[in-house]
């Protein structure tokens, strides 16, 4: 059955705001940027250049990418050009504050002290979670990782859920690029980490005659987000309905097919939940 | 053993804040105690086998085949000349990979485990700065001594065990102190290659649970606590082999 969330309601809301531009009640939460965008003829996104298939630089140097396409998506549906930015983790949501860009969609998972400095825009757009890097063949299941050494990252949640759920036995070092090395090398049976950073890796070619053959666990939603005293204006209305739309055109699973991504479950769940059922108008 | 603390360090994270999770919660606790296990385990093991190197070593250094001396003194260069973390991550991850191993069906189950690196790299390490101090002890030796000894009809190796060792051993004690005390402390890098020894351990606890102020001064006293056990012990050895009039 395909529910109606109150998220109709806030999509209604966005349509409505855009109607209603200029009012004083918009222009009290701050809709300079989007002003901006419109008049410049151009919108600016932050998105990551090294974050295959999500962000990341085709052989000719140009940025490519599934959140990429989702920038396109933005700028020509607001009919303006796009330029696109490189930011990275460690400085995205300076990028957003200053200015220097105007939307971010940087494969940012969505958290509460995040929410404090830049504006997430509802709904999330992707999750991710936990998965292993293993083997072809070596692990199907998640119980098959019971006794067996499992290398992880110092210091990551994933270690405490493998071991504690699963009985794995984590072997955690320092820095990924041990962690996986030790894999490679057979210390150890599998290597736990976030999915989507395995799929990253999948996809680089450097890791042939490996997998990713468990479904992820513990959802670790994404959001993409615009500054932070536009997230009420018209800027961020327009982004929760570009999400809206996105999940409920399944558009973003068009895109996960389109660059290779392993199906999310979320992303055909958001899809069920926001297609209207348009029952009433046949 | 849980039972009786972990009342008082809940109510101490209730009221405090302070969040001392390896004393009230079971599994974190388990944790901590096998981090004491392996640790002090990497640490007895080391110093055993770095001493055994450095008594072997000073002797073979005093050899009077050619061949003998300049391998000691590429094993002490080789040794001494690199940083033990570098040293640690250079055994396991190539050495390692070099030793025979067992194909267990998607991973290897290797001859020499990430523990045995630790110990062999280790007291390798500290071995080359205790061969060193041994040979400060027996060059203390009077020459005299050693050509009583061999008047007398002691080989090499006797005059050695018998005569030039236990004096020399004298000598080097307190530098031995020293490098032990360093060894020690150097067991934490063992982490690089994930043994699960105190720093390893501590270190996924407080990112586990956002407390590393407080898994921090357990870390500190842990070893502070560790060292001076290790000095009271080598300076109640010191005193018994005094040896009244000599040094």
């Amino acid at each position: 059955m395909r529910i109606l969330t109150s998220f109709g309601a806030v999509a209604a809301a966005a349509t409505l705001a855009i109607g209603v531009a200029g009012s004083a009640h918009a222009a009290a939460k701050g809709n300079a940027r989007f002003q901006q965008v419109l008049e410049r003829g151009k919108v600016v996104v932050g998105v990551k250049a090294d974050y295959k298939p999500w962000g990341f630089r085709d052989p000719s140097g140009a940025l490519v990418g599934m959140e990429v396409d989702m920038a396109k998506d933005v700028a020509s549906t607001l009919g303006v050009e796009l330029e696109l930015v490189p930011v990275q983790s460690s400085n995205r949501m300076q990028f957003l504050q200053q200015g220097k860009i105007d939307l971010m969609i940087a494969t940012m998972s969505d958290r509460s002290d995040r929410r404090k400095v830049v504006g997430i825009v509802d709904p999330n757009y992707y999750t991710s979670g936990t998965n292993v890097l293993a083997r072809k063949g070596a692990v199907k299941k998640w119980s098959d990782l019971k006794g067996k050494p499992v290398c992880g990252k110092q210091g990551a949640f994933y270690n405490k859920i493998v071991s504690k759920r699963y009985g794995a036995k984590v072997i955690a070092f320092v820095g990924n690029a041990e962690a996986k090395q030790a894999l490679r090398s057979g210390k150890c049976i599998a290597w736990v980490y976030d999915d989507s950073s395995i799929m990253s890796d999948l996809s680089s070619g450097q890791w042939d005659g490996f997998e990713m053959p468990l479904a992820s666990e513990d959802d670790n939603p994404w959001g993409l987000a615009v500054p932070k005293d536009e997230l009420n204006g018209i800027w961020g209305r327009f982004m929760s309905g570009m999400t809206y739309w996105w999940h409920a055109s399944g558009r973003l699973m068009d895109l996960e097919k389109k660059w290779g991504i392993q199906p999310t479950a979320y992303l055909r769940h958001m899809h069920e939940k926001f297609s209207y059922e348009h029952g009433h108008l046949k | 053993m849980l039972d009786l603390i972990s009342d008082y360090f809940r109510a101490l994270y209730e009221n405090t804040g302070w969040n001392f999770v390896i004393f009230y919660e079971q599994y974190e606790w388990d944790r901590f105690v096998e981090a004491i296990r392996v640790s002090l385990e990497l640490i007895v093991s080391s110093l055993i086998f770095s001493l055994i190197v450095g008594v072997v070593g000073a002797w073979a250094q005093g050899s009077p085949v050619r061949a003998v001396r300049a391998f000691m003194a590429g094993y002490i260069q080789f040794f001494r000349n690199t940083p033990p973390y570098v040293q640690l991550l250079f055994f396991f991850f190539v050495l390692g990979n070099l030793t025979p191993q067992t194909d267990m069906g998607g991973y290897y189950e290797p001859m020499i485990s990430n523990f045995g690196w630790a110990v062999i790299s280790l007291s390798f390490f500290a071995g080359a700065f205790n061969v060193e101090i041994f040979r400060a002890g027996i060059e203390a030796v009077p020459t005299a001594t050693r050509e009583a000894a061999e008047s007398l009809g002691y080989t090499r190796l006797q005059s050695y065990i018998h005569i030039v060792l236990p004096l020399a051993f004298r000598i080097s004690l307190p530098a031995l102190n020293n490098n032990l005390v360093n060894l020690l402390k150097t067991t934490t890098q063992a982490y690089a290659i994930a043994v699960p020894e105190m720093l390893y351990t501590l270190n996924q606890v407080w990112s586990d649970n956002v407390n590393v102020e407080e898994m921090m001064i357990v870390l500190f006293i842990y070893y502070v606590g560790l060292v001076a056990i290790l000095v009271y012990g080598m300076h109640r050895w010191e005193m018994r082999m005094r040896v009244p009039g000599y040094g």
